[in-house]
């Protein structure tokens, strides 16, 4: 087992000289790149970087790290906070992506929204709205999108139990 | 939390749908048609001008129990007369909660959950997990085990594309097309049926290589569904392509720009129906599509009709591109022989103790994945299907996201529907080929 | 025409027989299910009604939109919490007499997807009256689930109405082997204890 375990190299965060672009740090993921930049700094480097040529807005996603606070792949000078708000961009012309991975504290979970930028992005950012309760700065029509209007709490947030129930079986309500 | 809404309460989504007229200043319907394009403000002003008094319009909803939506989509549409005004597309209904019960889920138990997002091209999403994973753990899968994905994937594309043209003619009324579409997509179903047990959701692809190896007689029997289809396609070109009501009905309606399908996020071959020659096959390769040769079919007018004729000549390229892969598909293991990943083949199982240790473990506990966080994606029939994974070095994922195409597509619906007559809506609808289980995963 | 002169002024052959089992005979043999697609199981629904497979074979490849019209609604995937609503709805709109055929097991039980979004078990909004296993259960379980269905109708009785809580209680055992009888298995009506 251990021939096998030394076969898989692990993946240090590299402590070296930090690169960055527009001033944001970049880090390489298993040979993919990503930013990180500042809660304030996000919409303007999506900004420069359509600029660039990533002009295509794939994905807008989050992830909740209340259990797992020490992640993987952080630069030295960014705080790690509870939720991340993860965009992914595309550019024709490099035939490149780019991630960026923004920190957003648990206590004020708001962050810009890219959709005047990229209109694309009006239902990732409902979507990452409706599940883990991160406020889209900007965004016209924030309401829930999977969960029906009236529910309570964001289910993909690691506090939010899987609402697994005992299985039972029973006749409907009422008559028919 | 785990209360049934229970029935007698309203169908109602509260802000979740689209307003009335009379409620919206110019600002707001700005905002509303901004799910649509941002329009001028002018355009606006003018739009919600006409509003407050006007009792001549009417909001009707289509869904979510409706022939042409394609399942659960819900679509609130605001007509004047027979034209569409605003419409506003309203998903949710197939909730399944897949990327909670990922979490809960083992990498080997991965591809299980994730196969029934897009019901449709069930292996494509089992394929990008296990790039995903794969991606994570630095495995290499053997040469056999790569072209076997392409191959299944590729007849899954071919299936997939009959599903749509199947659907896409019933909604046009040319209702034989789904029993054609579905005779042929049959041809494709009973051969994966042969090799992976099930006609749909699979769990065929795995992290570290397939789950078995490809039957014997596959090389027959995929040879037979390639002979077969060809003589089928060109009855389609007959009964619909060349056909006027067929064009009437399509061409020219749904028309989405280059610009646009670009800002909308829009991919797979509603992108390349409006120009944009993108496709991750060819642009950003996986798996061994490099070593194959084959064609981006591009549309010019981005309208309803370009992305009818994108998927039927897609069926034509993957024909061609199964035929290389039947010409080049190489001896060996159909998945990797890392003790870490790969269970014990069956027989060491019956003659080794630790062999059958091991094989509980893979299957109880699974394997740990090294830290990290990876995006893979791959070009389902439906446009960029990825994967956005985060281990944190357990055996299950610490965080699994799926960028389906469908639900980054219906965004471009309001956008198409505007200003067309509600008969053209159903021609839309179905050309943006929506799977609702994988827009509500 | 012919009532004064008794039974010799028939021109034509004729059937005697009682009412019910003729109502039975036309409710089995003309059952409209109506289209409820949900998930992956309505595609292999479509694919039960499409060529290959070919619903008309028993009366049934009339897909009703409309639910008024609709005499069986086959629950064909995975009910979520939005929808639940929505599908007891479609179901109050069905005119009596009306069956309901729980299709693959995430509308029977929630299958695999035990968490928040799904309802576990669609029987908890609507009576069921067969549940057809399989994930997606395959044309042939449908069609297994909808022959035993029909059975149910043609030994069932016309009038009465089902008390409330209960659906038939039905479940398709196995499936279906070569040209094998359908077998109706009657388990015990088993009420569940919320806890």
């Amino acid at each position: 087992m251990s021939a096998d375990d030394q076969a898989v190299p692990e993946e240090q965060a590299v402590p070296q000289e930090e690169e960055r672009r527009h001033g944001a740090p970049l880090t390489r993921q298993l040979g993919q790149v990503v930013l990180h930049p500042s809660r304030e700094g996000y919409r303007d480097l999506v900004e420069q970087l359509r600029r660039d040529g990533y002009t295509f807005c794939l994905d807008v996603t989050a992830a909740d790290y209340l259990t797992h606070p020490g992640r993987p792949g952080l630069p030295s000078t960014v705080t790690p906070e509870r939720f991340e708000v993860v965009a992914i961009l595309l550019s024709f012309e490099g035939k490149e992506r780019l991630r960026i991975r923004v920190q957003v504290p648990d206590g004020d979970p708001v962050v810009a929204s890219l959709f005047h930028l990229h209109p694309g992005t009006e239902a990732m950012e409902r979507e990452v709205y409706d599940m883990y309760g991160i406020v889209f700065d900007g965004h016209p029509d924030l309401t829930r999108i999977l969960m029906p209007e009236d529910w309570e709490g964001h289910p993909l947030r690691k506090d939010y139990a899987v609402g697994r129930i005992p299985v039972q079986f029973k006749g409907a309500p009422g008559d028919r | 939390m785990t209360s049934i809404r229970y029935p007698g309460a309203a169908t109602s989504e509260g802000a979740q749908e689209l307003s009335a007229r009379g409620q919206m200043t110019a600002g707001e319907l700005l905002r509303e048609s901004g799910s649509v394009l941002r329009m001028s403000e002018a355009a606006a002003a003018e739009q919600a001008d006409r509003a407050p008094g006007d009792q001549e319009t009417m909001i009707i909803n289509m869904g979510p129990q409706h022939p042409s939506t394609h399942g659960v989509l819900r679509l609130m549409l605001e007509l004047e007369g027979e034209t569409v005004l605003r419409s506003k597309p309203i998903v949710g209904y197939l909730h399944t909660g897949m990327e909670k019960t990922g979490e809960d889920l083992t990498y080997l138990q991965g591809p299980t959950n994730v196969t029934r997002m897009d019901y449709a091209a069930p292996l494509f999403n089992e394929l990008v997990f296990s790039l995903a994973t794969e991606a994570l753990l630095q495995v290499e899968i053997p040469p056999r085990a790569t072209w076997i994905r392409m191959l299944m994937t590729e007849l899954n594309r071919i299936a997939s594309h009959f599903l749509f043209l199947a659907t896409n003619g019933l909604d046009l009324g040319a209702i034989s097309m789904i029993l054609y579409g579905w005779r042929e997509r049959d041809l494709v179903l009973q051969f994966f049926e042969k090799t992976t047990g099930l006609r749909m959701n699979h769990n065929y692809i795995r992290p570290g290589g397939v789950a078995a190896d490809l039957p014997d007689g596959w090389r027959d029997d995929v040879l037979r569904i390639l002979d077969a289809l060809p003589a089928r396609l060109q009855e389609y070109d007959e009964l619909m392509t060349g056909q006027p009501i067929w064009r009437a009905r399509t061409q020219g309606v749904g028309v989405l720009t280059a610009e646009e399908a670009i800002a909308l996020g829009a991919t797979g071959p509603i992108l390349r129906a409006s120009g944009v020659p993108w496709d991750l096959r060819r642009d950003i390769p996986y798996l061994a599509y490099e070593e194959v040769d084959f064609n981006v079919v591009v549309g010019t007018y981005g309208d309803v009709f370009d992305r009818y004729a994108i998927r039927l000549n897609e069926i034509r390229e993957s024909i061609g591109l199964v035929r290389q892969i039947l010409d080049r598909i190489p001896r060996g293991d159909y998945r990797v022989q890392n003790k870490k990943v790969t269970p014990p083949p069956r027989a060491r199982i019956d003659e080794s103790m630790e062999a059958l240790i091991h094989h509980f473990k893979i299957f109880t506990e699974g394997f740990k994945v090294p830290e990290g966080e990876v995006y893979v994606a791959v070009e389902s029939p439906r446009g960029e299907l990825g994967c956005y994974l985060v281990s944190d070095g357990s055996a299950k994922p610490y965080r699994m996201h799926i960028r389906g195409p469908s639900f980054v597509n219906l965004q471009t619906l309001p956008h198409m529907l505007r200003g067309g007559l509600i008969a053209d809506a159903v021609a839309v609808i179905s050309s943006v080929d929506p799977i609702m289980g994988e827009v509500d995963r | 025409m012919g009532f004064g002169k008794g039974l010799e002024g028939l021109q034509h052959n004729f059937l005697t027989g009682n009412l019910e089992s003729v109502v039975k005979w036309a409710r089995r043999n003309s059952m409209w299910p109506a289209t409820f697609g949900l998930a992956c199981c309505a595609i292999e629904m479509m694919a039960t009604g499409a060529s290959h497979y070919d619903l008309s074979r028993f009366g049934m490849e009339v897909f009703r939109a409309s639910p008024r019209q609709a005499d069986l609604m086959i629950v064909a995937g995975r009910v979520s919490q939005k929808m639940a609503p929505v599908l007891r709805q479609v179901y109050d709109q069905m005119m009596e007499p009306k069956w309901v055929i729980s299709m693959g097991v995430c509308a029977s039980t929630g299958g695999m997807f035990n968490n928040y979004a799904l309802v576990q078990g669609v029987d908890q909004v609507v009576p069921v009256d067969v549940y057809a296993p399989g994930c997606p259960p395959n044309p042939q379980t449908l069609l297994h689930s909808i022959l035993t269905l029909h059975e149910l109708v043609r030994t069932g009785e016309i009038v009465s109405r089902r008390q409330g809580g209960g659906g038939a209680e039905v479940h398709v055992a196995q499936q279906p082997q070569g040209d094998q009888r359908v077998t109706v298995v009657r388990p015990p009506v088993h009420v569940g204890t919320p806890r």
